[in-house]
């Protein structure tokens, strides 16, 4: 029977991570992913959790060591959170390019400076072009859910790649939530066991990983990679497929509400897609045909199918909680403005890039109804005056 | 010079599952130096054969016979570890080529 609770996503994500039964946990505690950091080692001091807990001196260390452990056979586990994040920056690369199976658990916080514990997505979203599969969480049943997940992927042996699986820092790791929570057992067979490509301690059979490749062999070794990841979508959803039956939630590339006749619409990740669903309720009910895209998998990143979700609409505007400074725009709408131009479609919606909740800021009903009242002005005049811009900055 | 391989032909994730598969790098094209070993000075001490990093330096019967220029580098720790008595190891320039 699923287990009904009351928990902080990061006590959800703790929970998934018990379940989940990683034999190697590193990590370095860091606002605000402290609590989940020590929920896992107050698991295996309670001898709850078999689980060999490594507390590492850095965030450089902890990934280093779960990609050691990945590699030669362990499931791996670590969480980060803004500044930690970057600094195992180094590292993300090489647990990607070398084929680990870490899965790590982020929770979105803001870079500094100025220093500032809460929520952003410049963590993730600048790491977003490490190699790594990217799933983002709206509340503490989805980062559950997308952690179990993740481990499945990441190990699958058409994949093999490592996952980052990322909720909003305060807004959903300490805040209380009510969720579901599957059977120990259930969690234990859905995972299986890990069997890495190339164990590193089969003695038998020796094996070098991670040598020098020069000019003549790096292409290749890139090119498999890429190709990796871009392929890795079918069984993110396959995935998403099997844990449907076992859980009876589902989940796909990017949650699609009320979008399929929508005239106005909004992308979004992670935990602000709650205020913009009860927006677009209040609106569906006045008549205004509104709409919401929440990416779950940011990369790969599902273009061909966000082109098709948004190709009829007439306005769209990508939200974005980090700013790609200098850039065209935010890294969500840079890459979906990339998804048109590359689709063979010719419809295509007027688009906007508002950057929106930065370092914690509230986003509210009238913030979200501001965007759709906007969207609703562009149609009227028929072209876009300014498509970026920060939402909530006072002039 | 062997075909090189595609993408889809290495293994993943980096991996060499071959055992001493570096036997097949002659990295002797990297050498600038090139160390000449004289027989009739030198005593045999090995210590050349201690230090070479890569193993380059031929022994047989517990005589240095030469060196295996397929591998050797041209450091030249050789050169400088062989004792100042002896000197029985000297770096020559490799010739320039055209």
């Amino acid at each position: 029977m699923a287990r009904l609770a009351a928990l902080t996503g990061n006590n959800a994500a703790a929970e998934a991570i018990r379940q989940i039964k990683p034999d190697v946990f590193a990590a370095y505690p860091i606002t605000p992913q402290t609590e989940m950091a020590e929920e896992v080692a107050q698991f295996v001091a309670d001898g709850i959790l078999d689980t060999e807990y490594i507390p590492v001196e850095s965030e450089h260390s902890s990934m280093s060591a779960c990609i050691g452990a990945s590699l030669a056979g362990a499931r791996a586990m670590t969480a980060t959170a803004s500044c930690g994040l970057a600094y195992m920056w180094e590292l993300l690369p090489i647990a990607a390019s070398l084929r680990s199976s870490v899965v790590m658990a982020v929770v979105n916080r803001a870079f500094n400076a100025p220093l500032n514990i809460h929520c952003s997505h410049d963590d993730s979203m600048g790491a977003r072009d490490s190699g790594w599969i990217q799933l983002y969480s709206e509340n503490a049943q989805e980062m559950y859910d997308n952690l179990i997940q993740a481990v499945k992927i990441a190990e699958d042996e058409t994949v093999r790649l490592p996952v980052m699986v990322c909720m909003d820092g305060f807004i959903i790791s300490h805040a209380v939530e009510r969720l579901l929570l599957l059977e120990d057992k259930k969690v234990k067979n859905f995972l299986g066991e890990f069997k890495p490509a190339y164990p590193l301690l089969e003695v038998n059979n020796p094996v070098t990983l991670g040598a020098c490749a020069l000019p003549d062999y790096y292409t290749e070794h890139k090119k498999q990679h890429s190709e990796a990841l871009r392929h890795s979508i079918d069984k993110i959803m396959g995935v998403a497929n099997e844990y449907a039956k076992l859980s009876g939630r589902s989940y796909s590339l990017f949650e699609s509400y009320q979008l399929a006749d929508a005239e106005y619409g909004i992308v979004i990740l992670n935990s602000a897609a709650g205020v913009t669903k009860a927006v677009v309720d209040k609106l569906r009910k006045e008549g205004v045909k509104a709409g919401l895209l929440k990416i779950r998998v940011y990369r790969p990143f599902p273009a061909a199918q966000i082109v098709q979700a948004l190709k009829n609409l007439k306005v769209v505007a990508v939200l974005e909680r980090t700013d790609s400074f200098g850039g065209v725009g935010s890294p969500v709408f840079t890459d979906i403005s990339a998804a048109f131009m590359e689709a063979s479609t010719k419809e295509k919606p007027l688009m906007v890039n508002y950057v929106y909740g930065l370092g914690g800021r509230d986003v509210g009903l009238e913030d979200i109804g501001k965007v759709y009242a906007n969207l609703q002005a562009i149609n009227q005049r028929g072209k876009i005056e300014k498509s970026f811009a920060y939402l909530q900055a006072r002039e | 010079m062997k075909e090189l391989q595609g993408w889809k032909d290495i293994p993943i994730g980096t991996a060499i599952i071959e055992a001493g598969s570096s036997i097949k790098y002659l990295t002797g094209g990297w050498r600038d130096n090139r160390p000449e070993h004289n027989k009739d000075k030198c005593t045999n001490c090995l210590l050349c054969w201690v230090y070479c990093p890569e193993g380059a330096i031929i022994v047989k019967d517990d005589q240095v016979t030469g060196i295996n220029y397929d591998y050797c580098k041209g450091c030249g720790i050789c050169s400088a570890e062989c004792p100042p008595k002896v000197k029985a190891i000297t770096m020559v320039k490799e010739p320039k080529l055209m």
